[in-house]
């Protein structure tokens, strides 16, 4: 019942959870742009949220409950993991190293940017809620 | 929520910098030194970078300075026979450091010091952002 009122905010609170699972991911790749041999890493976001948005609707509301280890856990429910995939070099380096400062750069600031728009979408769900629940 | 290994990840990267921007700064200082009586110059020391995973996750790659190496160069040698520490021939050894090599690896230092401070900096925002979430 209760799970029904915030479906609605299902969708931005995945898109929410994967933009920080990004953002870490990335910030990885800027803390490592000094380490040879270290390859950069990054996972397509479209993907990831269909998957994770995908079989949320698939799998019923209700969860299963595991009582003991070897229980099967539907997929989705849990924290969304992404694929990850190394990014292909621009220009080659003499370190092997893979990071390229300015595209992880780009890549952060525009992931900070869509992060902050998954929090004004879910911000605005919220305030509609409100509204329709005070009524006024 | 991912988005506090985001300190860890990028905290590791600090400290790794820093103890770069530390050894460059010895090398530095030592740049001028002259091998003393036991004839053992200074040798420029470099640290060796290495991908460090944070609770065993490939997505969250911290780092760590694996090691710190001393560089094999040929120490300077310099004809000042006025010197107390020269040779038979009037050499004096100094260290192997390479001050311009040093000051690339300062600045590039210096630079990814800056880029996750800023990392983290914006982290930080987006965190406090989220908590004010609904108010």
């Amino acid at each position: 019942m209760i799970d029904r009122l915030t479906q609605t905010l299902d969708f931005n609170g995945a898109a929410l959870l994967l933009r920080s699972e990004r953002g870490r991911v990335l910030a990885g790749n800027l803390a490592n742009a000094d380490t040879p041999n270290y390859k950069a890493l990054d996972f397509n976001f479209q993907q990831a949220l269909q998957n994770a948005t995908g079989l949320q609707q698939a799998t019923a509301p209700v969860q299963m409950a595991s009582t003991q280890a070897g229980h099967a856990v539907p997929a989705g429910l849990g924290s969304p993991s992404p694929a990850l995939q190394y990014r292909t070099p621009l220009q080659s380096s003499l370190d092997a190293n893979t990071v390229d400062l300015d595209v992880e750069r780009a890549a952060f600031a525009d992931n900070t940017v869509r992060y902050e728009a998954s929090l004004r979408f879910l911000n605005g769900q919220i305030k509609t809620l409100t509204l329709a629940i005070n009524g006024q | 929520m991912s988005l506090f290994k985001v300190f860890e990840v990028s905290g590791s990267a600090v400290s790794a910098q820093s103890q770069r921007l530390n050894v460059v700064a010895s090398n530095l200082a030592n740049a001028d030194a002259i091998a003393g009586p036991d004839s053992k110059p200074y040798k420029a020391r470099e640290v060796i970078f290495q991908t460090q995973q944070v609770d065993g996750d490939p997505a969250s790659a911290g780092v760590r300075v694996a090691q710190v190496t001393e560089n094999n160069a040929e120490p300077r040698r310099i004809h000042d026979p006025g010197n107390p520490l020269a040779d038979a021939q009037g050499y004096v050894t100094m260290s192997n450091v390479n001050v311009v090599e040093q000051m690339v690896n300062m600045i590039s230092a210096s630079r990814s010091y800056q880029t996750n401070i800023d990392v983290m900096n914006t982290a930080k925002t987006l965190l406090q952002k989220a908590l004010q979430l609904g108010s």
